[in-house]
């Protein structure tokens, strides 16, 4: 077990400079930071020039990427575009992001799994029939089209909750927008969880169980779900880091300002050490995201821990 | 050691709309039932077309995808007027006689605009697909033919795409590469797209490898292309295309948010993601403008959608 | 008697048609007795004693006829809730693969502690205790130690031998081993066949043992009952039907098995398959296989002729068989 922790965190330091440093080369190299920096006025040449400094945009690239790597492992992220350093940003956006995600997860757990269970279980019934065209539906109806959708019926028109969240972005106001994102991820869980369900279903230790006498609750609790959850526990795990990530689209459907609020803007100012400092973030929480969901695959499947 | 599968990418998940359980017989029994009138086993691609021509979800999903290619290509089909020409004083109106979807805020006719938008979403969904499919298959095939340190390279290669959250990868490359054409936008999803094809086509290599009938000819002395051809390929082909399937509608649906986000495609290419992002903040107003954009974009995905899933129902017969 | 199934009928929906896969079943098993059901594979053994154990898939599968006494109570009719009370604690079953059939997720003391958990409400302290004691009875060396391993942690042989002792734990009147043997090495088969044998004579239980291998009938079986396409075809005393069966299918079973004294002569095999159960031929199922074969076979059904007391053919022409067989 502890030299599978070990390899698998050592795969990961590829990942995370290759990642990174893909991201690195896009903003630094492809794009300008310093132009983007004055917008539409000429840059002043010797504001420019300590800027270039300040970035060590005058060194070779990979010289820039490991002075940059080197500042954020002592915690200096650069300054944004307001001059505000981006960790400050961080501290404000990250917490509400967290929330966001939270709501969307708990909301696909719960909803996700609750769906798939009684789908896999009454598998060819009309009602099993009926979920996997709506989970259908869900998945192909883009999120901020649905992000929109459910804003104008939930917020214009009925008007049960406010439309726009507001800065403190409380877990209640938080519930729409959660819905709004874990909404194709729930259809994905309601079909992974129907799926595996129903394989199971007609195992051979499912017949075991039945043989053995157990009571009809006891039999899908603690020999179906158990074994049934393991790939679906691992989508969920993966699927933390895909919304933080992806929560740039609800989060601008709902004026939340959070992560994907102040990358956007970063982006569309092309500020290269918030838009580089936010996703560093982002890949670090996948690739644990990822690290802590092969583990939690190895507690959950004992032919894993003991391989 | 069997290795979980860290990135299990969501549109592998997408499960079988159970065809018939009725088949389940999870008995030994099963064994007898399971041939044709003739009594001699169909082979996989006959046996799925048969199971597909009779698949009402297939049959809707094909039809759907042939009229929008059809209008992709010919918009003319469908409507004479010109998606550019706009009327400003028309703005944001309802529907009136020969524009039944109303106006935009720019005045143009929403109707047209949305047979036009079809063009950049197949546009892009095909070629992406075509790209990426190419690609991964290409090299995941050879990552699982030859195996060793090719194979290792290439999988640390996509853990790397797959560490890129799609959406913001998407804002950071194409706000700095960008062009009126459709190719930076279809650029970038061939480029973060591969590695999801790749692992499917390492993983069906490596599974087709296996058999008996590849160990045999390896046996007789088959070399490396030849095998990779006319035994490996064929075999490992049929999960690749269920995947780019299903992957093709996620790619419109995907372009449509990069050009809701601004940085997609940009006018005056006429496309269903400028168009849901022009219409979204008038919503109170004129919600007509979102509808019908967001209900063609939303159909055309589910097609695709549909029609992967049908297909792979039809060539994984042991979910049947 | 301890078990008694009577003219069951059981059916499957595919999707090719209704799939009659039990067709009239009667048989009949009394405390300390061991009754062999023989076939091969879609001959509705298995199907049978799932009928039996009530652990049928339904859908796809229906009992459409029959019933099956056990200790005086149709089974049958009795509530679902009733009827688990019954499975586990007086008859219990032993399956093919004991890797697939055991939970790969929890611990074989888990496993087998679970039994003393749910019919009898120990705590799982002692049902732990139990565990170890169970696995010690069937001779699992260290079973203090093995108790807290996993399924996959244990070779095939010892596999079984905790399926086994999972059927024994409550001490159940009834065994149905579906071919416990069939998944493992040929060394370990008569082991684990012994085991079992042994357990049933000290607990004094009545045993079916499903199984296509007559080898390991000979052995162990009181009677045998023959079953082809979902009905018994013979059914009679272990040593009568060895040494003169009375149905042309036995017969060919026995022919088929490789013996050391015919060394250098061509193996026989029952020419042709086993029927489409989703269309049975009309008249003795086996007729398009059957060298005896005649117009009647073709149109008539034939019912189990009484051969002897204890001995039953559905062969119209089962007295020749019986003689040729002798001759």
């Amino acid at each position: 077990m502890g030299r599978y922790v070990i390899r698998r965190l050592l795969q990961m330091v590829p990942v995370f400079i290759g990642s990174t440093f893909l991201i690195f080369f896009m903003v630094y190299a492809l794009g300008d930071p310093v132009a983007a920096l004055f917008g539409d006025k000429a840059p002043d040449p010797a504001t420019a020039a300590r800027i270039r400094e300040d970035l060590h945009l005058d060194e070779p690239l990979w010289k820039q990427y490991l002075l940059y790597m080197g500042a954020i492992f002592q915690g200096d992220f650069g300054t944004a575009f307001n001059g505000q350093p981006v960790t400050e940003l961080m501290a404000s956006a990250f917490p509400v992001t967290l929330r966001l995600t939270l709501v969307a997860i708990v909301i696909e757990i719960v909803v996700g799994i609750t769906l798939g269970v009684v789908s896999g279980l009454k598998r060819g019934r009309p009602l099993d029939t009926g979920l996997l065209v709506l989970t259908l539906v869900v998945i192909s109806v883009p999120t901020f089209v649905s992000g929109y959708l459910l804003q104008f019926l939930f917020g214009v028109k009925w008007g049960w909750v406010r439309p726009s969240v507001s800065s403190e972005a409380r877990l209640d106001e938080l519930i729409l927008p959660g819905v709004v994102l874990a909404l194709v991820s729930l259809a994905y869980v309601t079909r992974l969880s129907r799926t595996s369900i129903a394989e199971n279903v007609r195992a051979d230790y499912v017949r075991t169980a039945v043989a053995k006498g157990l009571p009809r609750h006891r039999v899908i609790t603690r020999h179906l779900l158990r074994n049934s959850l393991i790939p679906v526990v691992t989508f969920i795990g993966a699927d933390i880091g895909a919304l933080m990530g992806g929560a740039i689209v609800t989060e601008r459907i709902f004026n939340i300002h959070g992560v994907g609020y102040q990358l956007y803007q970063g982006i569309l100012r092309n500020n290269a050490p918030t838009v580089v400092g936010f996703v560093t973030i982002l890949v670090i929480v996948f690739l644990v995201a990822n690290l802590l969901v092969d583990l939690l695959y190895a507690v959950l499947d004992p032919r894993i821990r003991y391989a | 050691m069997p290795e979980p599968d860290p990135y299990q990418n969501p549109k592998e998940a997408v499960a079988p709309t159970g065809a018939g359980g009725a088949m389940d017989l999870a008995m030994s029994e099963a064994e007898t039932l399971e041939r044709d009138g003739t009594g001699r086993p169909r082979s996989l691609w006959s046996d799925a077309w048969h199971q597909l021509r009779r698949n009402p979800v297939f049959l809707v999903s094909a039809l759907l995808i042939v009229f929008l290619v059809l209008i992709a290509i010919w918009p003319q089909i469908l409507t004479s007027a010109d998606p550019l020409r706009c009327d400003l004083s028309k703005s944001q109106q309802g529907s009136a006689p020969g524009h039944p979807f109303g106006y935009d805020t720019q005045g143009c006719d929403v109707y047209t605009r949305t047979v036009y938008g079809a063009r950049a979403s197949i546009t892009v969904g095909v070629c992406a697909t075509l790209g990426a499919a190419l690609l991964g298959s290409l090299l995941g095939g050879l990552a699982g033919f030859f195996g060793g340190w090719w194979d290792g390279v290439l999988s640390r290669v996509a853990d790397v795409f797959f560490g890129i959250p799609v959406v913001l990868g998407g804002l950071v490359f194409l706000s700095v590469v960008t062009s009126s054409t459709v190719w930076p936008v279809v650029g970038f999803i061939v480029l973060l797209g591969w590695p999801q094809i790749a692992r499917i086509a390492r993983g069906s290599v490596i599974t087709a490898k296996e058999h008996d009938y590849v160990q045999a000819a390896r046996a007789l002395g088959a070399g490396g292309g030849r095998m990779l051809l006319r035994h490996v390929g064929p075999n490992a082909v049929a999960p690749v295309i269920v995947v780019a399937t299903i992957a093709l509608g996620t790619y419109i649906a995907l372009e449509a948010t990069l050009s809701f986000l601004g940085v997609g495609l940009r006018p005056p290419t006429v496309s269903w993601g400028i168009d849901i992002s022009n219409a979204a903040p008038q919503i109170r107003n004129a919600p007509h403008m979102l509808l019908w954009p967001a209900g063609a974009l939303s159909i055309t995905v589910l097609a695709f959608i549909m029609l992967g899933d049908a297909v792979r129902d039809a060539l994984d017969p042991k979910l049947r | 008697m301890l078990l008694e199934v009577r003219d069951l009928y059981v059916e499957f929906r595919t999707r090719d048609g209704v799939a009659k896969a039990v067709n009239g079943v009667s048989y009949s098993v009394d405390a300390g007795e061991t009754l062999a059901v023989l076939g091969e594979s879609g001959s509705g053994k298995s199907v049978t004693a799932q009928a039996v154990m009530g652990i049928l898939d339904t859908p796809p599968g229906r009992v459409s006829g029959g019933e099956v006494l056990f200790r005086g109570r149709d089974l049958l009719a009795l509530k679902e809730d009733a009827r688990r009370t019954v499975r586990g604690a007086e008859m219990a079953m032993i399956f093919q693969d004991a890797l697939s059939a055991l939970n790969p997720v929890l611990t074989v003391g888990d496993q087998l502690g679970e039994m003393f958990v749910v019919h009898r409400g120990m705590s799982k302290k002692a049902a732990r205790a139990r565990a170890v004691e169970l696995m010690d009875r069937v001779r699992i060396p260290a079973a203090a130690e093995r108790v807290g391993q996993y399924p996959h942690q244990f070779s095939g042989g010892m596999r079984q031998r905790i399926m086994i002792a999972m059927a024994m734990a409550l001490e159940p009147a009834l065994i149905i081993a579906d071919e416990p043997t069939t998944a493992l090495d040929v060394t370990v088969q008569a082991q684990v066949m012994e085991l079992l044998a042994e357990l049933r004579r000290e607990l004094g239980m009545g045993l079916i043992l499903i199984t296509h291998d007559l080898g390991v009938v000979a052995d162990v079986a009181d009677r045998i009952a023959v079953m082809y396409a979902g009905r018994i075809v013979e059914t009679a005393p272990v040593h009568d039907i060895y040494k003169a069966p009375a149905h042309p299918y036995t017969r060919g079973l026995l022919d088929s098995i490789p013996r050391l004294d015919h060394k250098g002569r061509e193996l026989y095999a029952i020419k042709g398959l086993p029927p489409n159960l989703t269309a049975i031929p009309p008249g003795c199922p086996f007729h398009p296989r059957c060298p005896r074969a005649r117009d009647v076979c073709r149109t008539d059904l034939p019912p189990l002729y009484r051969v002897s007391q204890d001995r039953r053919s559905a062969c119209h022409f089962w007295e020749e068989t019986v003689d040729a067989s002798s001759a």
